[in-house]
């Protein structure tokens, strides 16, 4: 008796249109293969990513890098004015950008959690393809890794930022001294905001929406300054009062910024004042401080005001030297008070 | 922003200075009852420009500078409990008991989220059948109000699953105490606008007249702080000791009576402990027989948890405004901010935080000046 093949195939085929993150898109298979092809690379696409190699080859433009990495980690994911991959672009950018380098190329990590939405995937993709597109960097290298259910909050992602440094440029914080003029791009405390009102559900007569913006464009205007720029800080977490403090401990100078200069927005005023908040204290990722010589600050406040990331720009205070490492508030009536680090996170209030 | 920005008027501010400073005749000690009003004078350096015509002693109206370290463990006990999701505003996250805070709690894994609200804890209880939802109902006068209506409302739905910690004070026993002390400093109070809002000011009036000290009902931008300072000197020159309102747009003679019946349908008087004051009597808030079904003390057997307080903690005295922070031998050193021996530095309002983080350069350089 010779045996006979079955006439019907019962085995049942592994479903490859799932709309959601599942396990096996992590298990280096066909289905990881599947995420790569469907996904990402469409719509990061470019030579270096596309070669597919272990690692990407790129021509270095500069004798000196800068390098700079940040992890995204945004709840709720999507917000009024972006998404998580607009943020792990401009982000990371932003930082290459502070230190007066050039972008060179970005690299992005993802963790998934077991479940998302590919809907959801998909436009935080897209974001980071637009945002990059638009500051012409490329997403030149990538990894993706699936989590459980419960062991991520949606995705997290991790972008590295890759600079050529301008030699004729170079801002750093240890270079900020005495008698600097200290200006700030625009309205500060939005993204902290549309986070919060987002997180919480309130409901605001108008919706907050993130100021996260590629600061790239405005940093390039400041460039023919050259020397005469010290220090580039974009006020993320810990808002312009964090920043401030670093700037103050690394250069052991004392900042001394002016009560009611710094630009709140009016609605993200209400917002914080409802909740008894600090603007001053709460996220920004499309703003940046500016440390220049006094006698190129007006040039600066120019430049910036010219440009639409800069339009609100203002001059918010000045660097001495009598309590270095201190960041003091002139107030409206001329006592002054210390502008700390927080201990933690920014606490609501009872009363 | 109406209502904020005219009381914000630097030009306004500094007329009420002048006149101030034109008007004491002598270093006049007044006592601010609330931690809000403590940061406005400290964030506009408001003492700092008073120094001479006016010292302001910080007061004990910052609610999670007063409540005990026993009605923290009692939180803490609580939320570590696995059927439970504890709820409460968001700086008693931080407030230390004796041997952790909300904070590690949650890290530990236990339920603790910050709400704005204890209608939103309400909310999380109908949301969430099968746990228990847990509200830390501290404050004063002016919280009240919102947590008798969350009791309230829970009674009316039905809800068995949603109780509170209740940890409820009140001005008047603590300014009695504090002007009755054998060494009180204090000539006249601010008094606590959003306290009056809800009580009004009748029972300040007797206050007044025994203690013979001007009260003044005050708000809490510098322009309100600075008009209620002007009226309490000019009434302590003139030898008077009435209640006024600098708090006109807010408050009325008799508060808010709704908001009153409300209180007074669920708590009644209690003899309550404070921190730094320790125990007076009928100097706070209970739930009423009709309401112990809400009480999570009873409900998770803490009743009887007793608790002694930190020895090296100086808090009694910065709330009786015997020191000011910065002459505790621990501010600054081994009591900071991000390690707090006491609740004065953890809350936005407490004084030793307003101190630590507005005004720590000013160790040197003391104003005023407490003996």
């Amino acid at each position: 008796m010779t045996p006979r093949a079955p006439t019907i195939l019962q085995c049942p085929v592994p479903l490859d249109d799932a709309d959601r993150v599942l396990l096996g898109h992590g298990s280096g298979g066909r289905l990881s293969a599947q995420l790569l092809a469907r996904h990402f690379l469409p719509q990061f696409d470019n030579p270096a990513l596309a070669a597919l190699g272990d690692a990407s080859v790129i021509a270095t433009p500069a004798a000196e890098l800068a390098v700079s990495t940040d992890s995204f980690v945004v709840h709720p994911v999507e917000f009024p004015g972006g998404n998580i991959g607009t943020l792990a672009v401009n982000g990371t950018l932003n930082d290459v950008a502070m230190m007066g380098a050039r972008p060179i190329c970005l690299t992005a990590g993802f963790v998934l959690e077991e479940g998302l939405s590919f809907a959801v995937l998909d436009r935080v993709i897209a974001e980071m393809a637009r945002a990059a597109l638009a500051a012409g960097v490329a997403i030149v290298a990538g990894d993706t890794k699936v989590v459980g259910r419960g062991q991520a909050d949606g995705l997290y992602i991790n972008t590295t930022g890759l600079g050529a440094v301008d030699p004729a440029f170079r801002p750093a914080p240890s270079r900020t001294q005495a008698g600097d003029a200290i200006l700030i791009s625009g309205p500060v405390a939005r993204h902290g905001m549309a986070i919060m009102a987002a997180r919480e559900g309130l409901a605001l007569e108008s919706a907050i929406t993130s100021d996260t913006a590629c600061l790239l464009p405005l940093v390039d205007a400041l460039r023919p300054l050259g020397s005469a720029v010290h220090a580039l800080r974009d006020p993320t977490r810990g808002g312009v009062a964090s920043a401030l403090n670093e700037i103050a401990a690394a250069s052991r100078v004392e900042v001394e910024i002016v009560e009611g200069a710094v630009p709140v927005p009016g609605d993200v005023a209400a917002a914080c004042e409802v909740l008894g908040l600090d603007p001053l204290f709460v996220a920004n990722e499309g703003v940046m401080v500016v440390f220049v010589a006094d006698n190129a600050s007006d040039s600066a406040l120019q430049i910036m005001r010219a440009h639409p990331l800069g339009a609100a720009a203002a001059r918010i205070g000045r660097v001495l030297d009598a309590h270095p490492g201190m960041v003091a508030m002139r107030t409206a009536l001329g006592s002054t008070r210390i502008v700390d680090l927080l201990p933690g996170d920014q606490l609501p209030r009872i009363c | 922003m109406k209502y904020l920005t005219e009381f914000r008027d630097a030009g306004a501010a500094r007329r009420l200075l002048a006149e101030i400073t034109a008007r004491a005749t002598r270093c006049w000690t007044l006592m601010e009852v609330c931690g809000g009003q403590t940061h406005t004078i400290v964030r506009n350096g408001l003492d700092e420009l008073l120094a001479g015509s006016v010292e302001m002693i910080h007061g004990p109206g910052c609610p999670v500078c007063v409540t005990p370290l026993e009605q923290i463990d009692k939180a803490l006990s609580i939320a570590e409990r696995e059927e439970v999701i504890f709820t409460s505003f968001g700086d008693m996250l931080r407030v230390p008991g004796s041997a952790s805070d909300l904070q590690q709690v949650r890290a530990r894994g236990g339920d603790v989220r910050v709400v704005y609200s204890p209608l939103d804890a309400l909310a999380i209880a109908r949301q969430n059948p099968d746990h228990e939802v847990v509200f830390f109902a501290v404050g004063f006068e002016t919280t009240a109000p919102a947590n008798a209506m969350a009791v309230w409302r829970a009674r009316e739905l039905g809800i068995r699953n949603f109780s509170v910690l209740v940890s409820h004070v009140t001005v008047p026993p603590a300014l009695t105490a504090i002007l009755g002390a054998p060494d009180n400093r204090v000539q006249g109070i601010l008094a606590a606008g959003h306290v009056c809002a809800v009580m009004g000011w009748e029972e300040y009036e007797p206050i007044a007249a025994t203690h013979r000290v001007p009260i003044v009902v005050t708000g809490f931008e510098p322009v309100d702080i600075l008009q209620g300072i002007a009226l309490a000197v000019a009434q302590l020159e003139r030898g008077e000791h009435r209640v006024e309102n600098q708090y006109a747009r807010s408050v009325r003679r008799a508060g808010t009576p709704m908001a009153r019946a409300r209180v007074a349908e669920v708590f009644e008087v209690a003899d309550r402990a404070w921190r730094g004051l320790g125990e007076l009597p009928r100097s706070g808030l209970r739930l009423r027989d009709a309401f112990a079904a809400f009480d999570a003390e009873q409900r998770f057997g803490v009743a009887t948890l007793h608790v002694s307080e930190s020895a090296a903690c100086r808090a009694g005295d910065v709330l009786t405004g015997r020191i000011r922070p910065t002459q505790c031998e621990a501010f600054g050193a081994t009591c900071t901010p991000e390690r707090p021996l006491g609740a004065p530095m953890v809350s936005a309002e407490g004084a030793c935080a307003a101190y630590y983080g507005l005004a720590r350069h000013r160790r040197q350089e003391p104003s005023g000046g407490v003996p």
